[in-house]
């Protein structure tokens, strides 16, 4: 495994591997020597080109703890008009010699495209509305710990869908690991052609909430943003909040053994309320602590071992 | 007890086609006598931490702790100490799965250490070994225990407690079974094959 | 086999036994830059030391015209100059293109038109015909000087806003009505921009929801079609929909044309063939505007254009330097290549599959676009009389695309690897051969 662009990239066994490595992965975080040799001599970029302080410093610790070198670099959103094709701009970086480069952009497919122009590993970390795919191996691995395997669990996702790649990491995640997924929101935050997609991939759509949250066994709250009044989406930041948020009421609805999760930051009033994010149910801290932990899993997947393509055998 | 030179079956074979070079009871035998050696060495249970290097150092490990506490009714700190992330020949395998350390209560911090494994050969995984150890913490002093020593040291390494030395080819592979990882106890060279494991 | 000198405009040509335009098989004569002779007897009137030229197992069409091509000079002349466009329309088995306004600056005066037809005239390759903007500097205010245009030399009866929609209705309206006395013709690009929103990519629906990309529905062409055709008929003007890309607006044109409404419309080669599941690798050579759609509209399209319901093909034909394409899908420019291509592709899905005969690629690769845009000297069919603008097509040729290989100075094409059936033998302008087998003449005095 070379690259990891799309959560779509993964099998069902290379997604448990992942998982199973970052729990010895995260025993490394509570020790006082946090360190390990594995990716001694490796190099590794995290190149952003949109903003992140959460994602890049969690992979900058991941790539540290493992002895690999790592290195920061903001890229300027490329456009036509601005100079240095996205092209020469990675090319110049690989020419390099590095390792990896971990990319986020404000473009959906930017790593995808990337991977075609360079030699090293791509890792996505974020690409404009397609995929998040680290975050949604940490949102597995956060679950998981709590509920256990997810073969069979159901799982709602509810919020701005159509703008969010946390969902799209999370949706193909979660069928690949075998549980049921619902997606919740109202028909404006549902992307076009979801009727197909959602016919096609076994998933179900709903715009009822609270009919939805006495059956799941984990609700994923996404973040809405308020700018998204003005497109259109929703009315009034007061009426999502009452239709789609998790309010205070609504935690009552929630079997007594189902977690909540957020892949933050969020807005506590909007999509989830205070009481709910900090409920006993919540894994919301829990999700940051594991996200250190999954990305040194994944680094250690892509960049340790036989790099000559003879595939990932334990 | 007699030094572990017995005269084991000659070309008694096992499934595989090798020669058994140490039967169940030889295997006990050897392990009563470490763990004699052991407390000898140490003048007693004081500050003794075993860890087991996976996967059949663990079983070992378990073992020698379970006659220490026969013979001293004393309970030893026993555990695991995963390997892998040390190792030096990692870009030229697959990915490997790490397993899980287990560091007893109580920590390693000023401790004995006697690290405990089925094969001695190279070297390298006990220095890989070292390394793992000094991250969990500062031993006051670092011993080696294994069944079986084969020789062909590639680092300046030797063992402190050994169950059997086995002088053998390099074409020759050494394989270690336990009761509680194989369903027997018993330790069979076999002839020349090609990738042998290298430990 | 084939003449090795190439024949100038005063050495009378025969070309023998190729298949006249679907009329059957025959010969062609062509004495002066002009066609004295054609079919069963066009042998006998030969002159003594005319050339001959084998046309066996070769389709002789009329020269083609394109009604849409971006010639990109001036402004970016480092995608394409007129020059390079000509040579790559010459290859394609063009003998006139229409050549889009939305350059910099903007084709909105009769200056810069007849600037454009002079450099057009001295590439010599192609007859080029400016199309002026309808509105000054494509900006969508106020009308551009059309009848200044129009009286120029370069006579533009063509009106666009190409790149943009003339999305106010109420300007649309006057430009129409302003046209009508000199049988002007505005070709709308059809894209409410309201729904299709800025950052807009490629066609919305499943897969643009997978991917993550921000598309543009259908309804947002065929809102505009919609509103243009009753804007036609309100005016008793002629209106043409540019590049028709979903099955909605072939409804559309359906309903229009039964009621005897003055629309024609065009279908690019790319919306014939390819889909918008080519997304999926993110490769910005599939970034279009209009956008690949799914696989239901190119089936329309394609029984559209056999039908008659589109009336021509036009290639759209929109170099880019690499730097333009490679960046990030959203951020990537728009368009792609099509003038070297383009009767390769519609001999591929549309004649070899029997959808159309060469006599339907006659019309509507050659005639009807220069009725269209009101050519005098082109589209004139394989007649007596004509200009010899003469399209000689190798139609069995099995050709895999090189993008290397190719006369434009932009590399953004779709078709790169793909092998299409039927290649260009031989164009020739007014009885000058400009391109044969890949190669392409400099222009003689």
């Amino acid at each position: 495994m070379k690259h990891l662009l799309s959560i779509a990239d993964l099998s069902r066994e290379e997604i448990l591997e992942i998982l199973d490595t970052a729990v010895s992965m995260h025993e490394v975080q509570h020790r006082d020597v946090k360190k390990l040799p594995t990716l001694r001599g490796r190099t590794i970029i995290n190149f952003f080109f949109e903003d992140s302080t959460r994602t890049r410093s969690s992979f900058e610790l991941a790539g540290k703890w493992l002895s690999a070198d790592t290195i920061n670099l903001t890229g300027k959103g490329t456009s036509v008009s601005k100079g240095e094709s996205l092209r020469d701009t990675v090319k110049t970086i690989d020419a390099m010699g590095v390792d990896m480069m971990i990319i986020r952009h404000m473009a959906s497919g930017a790593p995808a495209q990337i991977a075609q122009w360079t030699k090293c590993s791509i890792v996505n970390a974020g690409d404009g509305m397609h995929e998040h795919p680290s975050q949604a191996l940490l949102d597995a691995y956060t679950m998981r710990q709590r509920l256990g395997d997810l073969e069979g669990r159901h799982v709602a996702l509810v919020g701005d869908l159509t703008h969010s790649r946390v969902f799209r990491s999370n949706v193909l995640c979660l069928a690949t690991l075998g549980a049921k997924v619902t997606l919740v929101a109202p028909a404006t935050l549902m992307p076009a052609g979801i009727g197909d997609w959602a016919k096609a991939d076994g998933i179900e759509l709903s715009h009822d909430l609270d009919a939805v949250l006495p059956t799941v066994d984990a609700v994923m709250m996404l973040r809405v943003q308020r700018e998204r009044m003005s497109g259109g989406f929703f009315p009034t930041a007061r009426e999502y909040a009452v239709t789609y948020g998790l309010t205070k009421e609504r935690l009552r609805l929630l079997p007594d053994h189902a977690v909540i999760c957020h892949p933050g930051p969020m807005n506590r009033g909007l999509e989830i309320s205070g009481d709910a994010a900090d409920a006993a149910q919540s894994l919301v801290l829990d999700q940051v602590s594991a996200g250190v932990a999954v990305r040194m899993s994944i680094l250690y997947h892509l960049l340790s071992g036989d790099q000559s393509g003879e595939g990932d055998a334990a | 007890m007699s030094p572990a030179q017995e005269r084991v079956p000659v070309g008694a074979a096992d499934q595989t086609g090798g020669r058994v070079v140490l039967a169940q009871a030889e295997i006990s035998r050897a392990l009563r006598r470490i763990a004699h050696e052991i407390l000898e060495g140490n003048k007693g249970t004081e500050g003794l931490v075993l860890m087991g290097i996976p996967t059949r150092g663990v079983p070992l490990a378990q073992r020698l702790a379970a006659t220490l506490h026969d013979v001293e009714g004393v309970d030893i700190p026993h555990g695991t100490l995963d390997i892998t992330m040390y190792r030096d020949d990692l870009r030229s395998q697959p990915v490997r799965a790490m397993e899980r350390s287990q560091v007893p209560e109580g920590g390693v911090d000023g401790k004995v250490v006697v690290l405990v494994d089925d094969v001695l050969y190279s070297g390298r995984t006990v220095r890989a070994a070292l390394d793992s150890l000094a991250d969990l913490g500062r031993p006051r002093a670092v011993r080696l225990a294994v069944l079986v020593d084969r020789g062909h040291r590639e680092l300046p390494i030797r063992a402190d407690y050994v169950g059997k030395n086995l002088p053998t080819a390099q074409s020759e592979r050494v394989s270690v079974r336990l009761t509680e990882t194989d369903g027997t106890d018993e330790v069979v060279i076999s002839g020349p094959s090609a990738g042998e494991a290298h430990r | 086999m084939s003449t090795e000198t190439r024949p100038t405009n005063t050495t009378p040509l025969l070309i023998t036994g190729a298949d006249l335009a679907g009329a059957g098989t025959g010969d062609l004569l062509v004495v002066d830059g002009r066609i004295a002779a054609v079919g069963a007897d066009a042998a006998d009137e030969a002159p003594e030391g005319a050339q001959r030229y084998h046309g066996e197992g070769l389709v002789a069409l009329p020269g083609l015209v394109d009604l849409h091509t971006h010639l990109r000079e001036p402004g970016r002349e480092d995608s394409e100059t007129i020059e390079t466009g000509s040579r790559a329309a010459a290859a394609g088995g063009y003998t006139a293109v229409l050549a889009m306004a939305n350059t910099n600056p903007v084709t909105d005066t009769a200056e810069a038109a007849e600037r454009i037809l002079d450099l057009g005239q001295r590439a010599g390759y192609v007859d080029v015909h400016p199309v002026g903007a309808v509105s000054k500097g494509l900006a969508g205010e106020e009308l551009a000087e059309l009848g200044l245009m129009a009286r120029s030399r370069a006579r533009v009866r063509v009106f666009s806003d190409d790149g943009k929609c003339v999305h106010d209705a109420r300007l649309m309206r006057r430009a129409l009505e302003y046209i009508r006395s000199f049988d002007g013709v505005i070709s709308q690009h059809s894209q409410d921009p309201s729904l299709a929103g800025s950052t807009a990519c490629c066609h919305e629906g499943e897969l643009s929801g997978r991917l993550g990309l921000p598309g543009w529905p259908g309804v947002a062409e065929e809102s505009i079609v919609a509103r243009d055709v009753m804007l036609a008929r309100h005016t008793g003007s002629r209106v043409h929909v540019a590049h028709v890309s979903t099955a909605g607006s072939v409804e559309v044109l359906r309903w229009a044309k039964a009621q005897g409404i003055a629309v024609t419309a065009e279908v690019t080669p790319h919306h014939l063939l390819l889909t918008t599941d080519l997304l999926s690798s993110y490769d910005p050579v599939y970034k279009v505007n209009p956008p690949l759609r799914p696989q239901e509209d190119v089936e329309a399209l394609r029984e559209a254009l056999a039908d008659g319901t589109i009336d021509i093909v036009a290639t759209d034909h929109a170099p880019h330097v690499r730097q333009d394409k490679e960046h990030a899908f959203i951020d990537a420019a728009f368009g792609m290549l099509g003038l070297e291509t383009a009767l390769s592709v519609v001999s591929t899905v549309m004649v070899a599959e029997g959808r159309m005969t060469w006599a339907d690629v006659a019309r509507t690769m050659s005639t009807d676009p220069a009725r269209i845009a009101r050519l005098t000297d082109q589209g004139q069919g394989l007649t007596v009389g004509a200009p010899a603008n003469l399209t000689l097509v190798d139609h069995d040729r099995k050709v895999v695309v090189d993008a290397a290989n190719s006369q434009s100075l932009s590399r953004n094409n779709p078709w790169h690897g793909r092998e299409l059936t039927g290649g260009i033998h031989l164009t020739m302008l007014r009885g000058r051969v400009t391109a044969r087998e890949g190669l392409v003449w400099g222009a003689t005095a």
